[in-house]
C-alpha cells in the first residue's frame, strides 16, 4: 500500500511529538479519512474535532481525495501578524 | 508591483515606503505590527514566530493578488518576520500605494485581517516567568492582538 507524509507544525507537532507522520494511503482516501487515521496516533486525542488541512499548500475540504504525491499538512490555528 | 516576503532578518518599514512610493500616487498606507509586552494579562518577554514557509508564501501571494484586484492599488508589499523577536520589534509590515487614501487604507487593513485568518504562521510566547505557550486565537478570552 502507498503511504503519504503529513507535516505537522507548532502545537500539533508538540502534541504528536514529531514534525511529520507517515500514514498508509488506500486508493480513494479523503482528507476526512486521513484525519481519522491521525486520531489513532499517540498524542492525537487532544487535536480539535476538525483541524484545518492543507493539500499542496492550499486549504482543503474534508472530501478532497489524497494522492501519495500530495504535500499534506495539518494547520493549527494561525497566529501571524 | 507587488511583493510578499517571509524573512528572518529585521524588517525596515521605511524601505517598504520607499519601494512603493512614487509621484504618481497621492497616498501611501503603512501598517506595522510589533511585539507587545502583555498578552491576555500575561507579561511577555519575547515571541518566537514559525511558519509553514512554502504555504505561507503562497497564501501571502494569494492575499496580495486579491487585495490588488479589490482595491486597485498601484503597489503593495508585505513582509513577515519569523524567528525570535524581542519586545517592540516589527513582526509584520504592509505598505500600499494608490492615487487616493481610502483604497490605500482599506487595502492594508484587508491584508492584515486575511493574514490573521489564513496564513500558516504561529507564535510561541515567552513569558517573563520562564514559561512558553503557543498562541491560539481561536480560544476564548484572548484580547485581539496587532
Amino acid at each position: 500500500m502507498s503511504t503519504v507524509t503529513v507535516q505537522l507544525f507548532a502545537s500539533y507537532a508538540d502534541l504528536l511529538g514529531a514534525p511529520t507522520v507517515e500514514l498508509p494511503l488506500a486508493p480513494g482516501t479523503t482528507v476526512q479519512d486521513l484525519l481519522h487515521s491521525i486520531r489513532s496516533l499517540p498524542g492525537a486525542s487532544s487535536l480539535p474535532s476538525a483541524p484545518r488541512v492543507a493539500v499542496n499548500r492550499t486549504f482543503a475540504e474534508s472530501d478532497q481525495l489524497i494522492e501519495p504525491s500530495d504535500e499534506v499538512a495539518l494547520i493549527p490555528p494561525v497566529a501571524g501578524g | 508591483m507587488r511583493r510578499a516576503s517571509i524573512l528572518t532578518s529585521e524588517i525596515n518599514p521605511a524601505s517598504l515606503i520607499k519601494e512603493v512610493g512614487s509621484q504618481q500616487y497621492g497616498a501611501m498606507s503603512l501598517f506595522i505590527g510589533t511585539v507587545r509586552e502583555v498578552n491576555d494579562g500575561r507579561s511577555v518577554s519575547a515571541i518566537e514566530y514559525s511558519a509553514y514557509k512554502s504555504m505561507a508564501g503562497a497564501e501571502l501571494e494569494r492575499i496580495l493578488e486579491e487585495a490588488e484586484a479589490r482595491f486597485a492599488v498601484s503597489a503593495l508589499i508585505v513582509e513577515h518576520r519569523i524567528g525570535l523577536l524581542a519586545l517592540g520589534e516589527v513582526s509584520v509590515a504592509i505598505a500600499a500605494a494608490h492615487a487616493h487614501r481610502a483604497p490605500a487604507l482599506d487595502c492594508t487593513r484587508y491584508v492584515i485581517e486575511e493574514i490573521k485568518k489564513r496564513v500558516p504562521i504561529w507564535k510561541k510566547e515567552h513569558y517573563t516567568d520562564g514559561t512558553r505557550e503557543w498562541v491560539d486565537p481561536t480560544r476564548a478570552a484572548q484580547v485581539p492582538s496587532a
